[in-house]
C-alpha cells in the first residue's frame, strides 16, 4: 500500500467498518433523540460499556504496542503510564502534566537504558 | 488604565455579549466558532491524539489518504484507533466493524443531549445533520461550555465553525504525524505513538464523574489483558461489555441502597 491513495480495498473497508458504524449512531440520535431521557438507566449502561471499550483500546496499545512503540521495553511503557497517572492526580487532573510526565519517563528510560 | 484592564477578571469564554451586532450574521457566528478552537486546551489534546493516529496509520501500512478520509468521515478518535489496531492485528472486516460499532454507541447519547442546545422551534431536522456528524466527545464538552454564550438562532452556525476548525486541526495533525512517523528515529516514533494512550487515559479519567464511569475505566484496563489471552479477535468487545456491565451493576447497587 504505497502512494497517497493506497488501494481501493482499504478505503472500502474504512467505509464498511469505520464510517457506517459511527454514522448509524449519530443519525439514530438525530432521528429518535427527542424521546430518550438523558438520565435513563439504559444510557448509564451504554456509557459504562463505551468507557470500558475505550479503556480496552488504551490497554491494547500499551500491552500489544503497534509499530515503533514495540521497541520500548514493557517496563518503560507501563512505567510511563503509571508515572503520568500519578502526576495527573497530583496536579488536580491536568491532562497536559500527565501526558508530558509519561513521555519524559519513557524518553529518559530509553536514554538511560541506551 | 492598562493595569486596570489587565487585572479585570477574564470571562469564562471570550465571546461577544449575546446582544452584540457580531451575532447578526450567520457567517460571523461561524467565524466566532472557528476562532473558539483557540479557547480550549482540548484542541491541543486533539492535535496530539491525531498526530498519534497519523503515526499509527503509517506504522500499520495505511495510506495518508486513508487516514485523512477516516478523520473526515468517521470523526471519532477512539473508533479510528480501534479500526486501525484491529485491522492491523489481523482481525476480519466484520470483527472490526463490530468493535467499532460498539465503541460508537456512546455517540448516540451525545447527539441526543447536544442537539437540543441548538434547536429552535422552527429548526428542521436536516439543518442539524452536519452538527450531528461533527458531534464527538470534544465538541460535546465544548458545546456545553460555549453555547450558553451564543444566541440560540446562531448556535448551529457557531457549532459548524467550531467543528470545521477542530476537523482542520486534526487533518493537519494526521499529515504531520504520518510524515513524522516515516522520517523519525524509532524513539521519537514511539513517543508519538505513546501520546494516544496517555491523552485518552487522562481525558477519560477527567471526564469520569460518576462511580460507573470510574469502575468501567479501571476494570476495562485490567480486564483487557485477560480477554486478550482468549485471542478471539473480539477481545476489546468482550472486556468492554463485561467491565461496563459490572460497572453498571455497581451503579445500580449503590442507587438501590441509597
Amino acid at each position: 500500500m504505497s502512494g497517497f491513495l493506497g488501494d481501493w480495498h482499504a478505503l472500502a473497508v474504512l467505509f464498511v467498518a469505520g464510517v457506517i458504524p459511527n454514522q448509524i449512531w449519530r443519525m439514530l440520535g438525530l432521528w429518535f433523540g427527542g424521546g430518550i431521557d438523558e438520565g435513563s438507566e439504559l444510557l448509564v449502561w451504554v456509557r459504562a460499556v463505551a468507557t470500558a471499550i475505550l479503556a480496552g483500546v488504551i490497554a491494547q496499545i500499551v500491552v500489544q504496542p503497534p509499530g515503533a512503540l514495540a521497541s520500548v521495553p514493557d517496563v518503560l511503557r507501563y512505567g510511563a503510564v503509571v508515572a503520568g497517572f500519578v502526576v495527573f492526580m497530583l496536579t488536580r487532573r491536568s491532562i497536559f502534566a500527565g501526558v508530558v510526565t509519561g513521555e519524559l519517563f519513557m524518553l529518559a528510560g530509553k536514554w538511560w537504558l541506551g | 488604565m492598562q493595569a486596570r484592564f489587565l487585572s479585570r477578571p477574564r470571562p469564562p469564554v471570550a465571546l461577544p455579549p449575546l446582544d452584540s451586532p457580531e451575532w447578526h450574521s450567520a457567517f460571523r457566528a461561524f467565524a466566532w466558532g472557528l476562532r473558539s478552537i483557540t479557547q480550549t486546551i482540548l484542541t491541543i489534546v486533539l492535535f496530539v491524539t491525531y498526530l498519534g493516529i497519523g503515526a499509527l496509520a503509517h506504522d500499520t501500512h495505511f495510506s495518508l489518504a486513508w487516514a485523512l478520509a477516516s478523520t473526515l468521515f468517521v470523526w471519532a478518535g477512539p473508533a479510528q484507533i480501534i479500526l486501525i489496531t484491529t485491522l492491523g492485528s489481523g482481525a476480519t472486516v466484520i470483527q472490526s466493524a463490530i468493535a467499532v460499532t460498539v465503541s460508537a454507541i456512546r455517540l448516540f447519547p451525545m447527539v441526543v443531549s447536544v442537539l437540543p442546545l441548538m434547536r429552535t422551534p422552527t429548526t428542521k431536522r436536516r439543518e442539524l445533520i452536519f452538527a450531528a456528524h461533527l458531534t464527538a466527545v470534544t465538541l460535546w464538552v465544548e458545546c456545553h461550555r460555549f453555547l450558553p454564550q451564543v444566541p440560540r438562532e446562531r448556535r448551529i452556525a457557531f457549532v459548524h465553525g467550531l467543528g470545521c476548525g477542530l476537523v482542520s486541526v486534526c487533518l493537519t495533525a494526521n499529515t504531520v504525524g504520518y510524515f513524522l512517523a516515516a522520517n523519525l528515529t524509532q524513539t521519537l516514533g514511539a513517543a508519538i505513538l505513546l501520546l494516544t494512550p496517555l491523552s485518552f487515559l487522562f481525558s477519560t479519567a477527567r471526564n469520569s464523574r460518576e462511580i460507573a464511569d470510574v469502575v468501567a475505566l479501571v476494570l476495562g484496563l485490567v480486564l483487557y489483558p485477560l480477554a486478550a489471552k482468549m485471542n478471539s479477535g473480539l477481545d476489546i468487545l468482550v472486556s468492554g461489555v463485561v467491565a461496563g456491565t459490572i460497572a453498571y451493576g455497581v451503579h445500580f447497587w449503590r442507587e438501590a441502597r441509597a
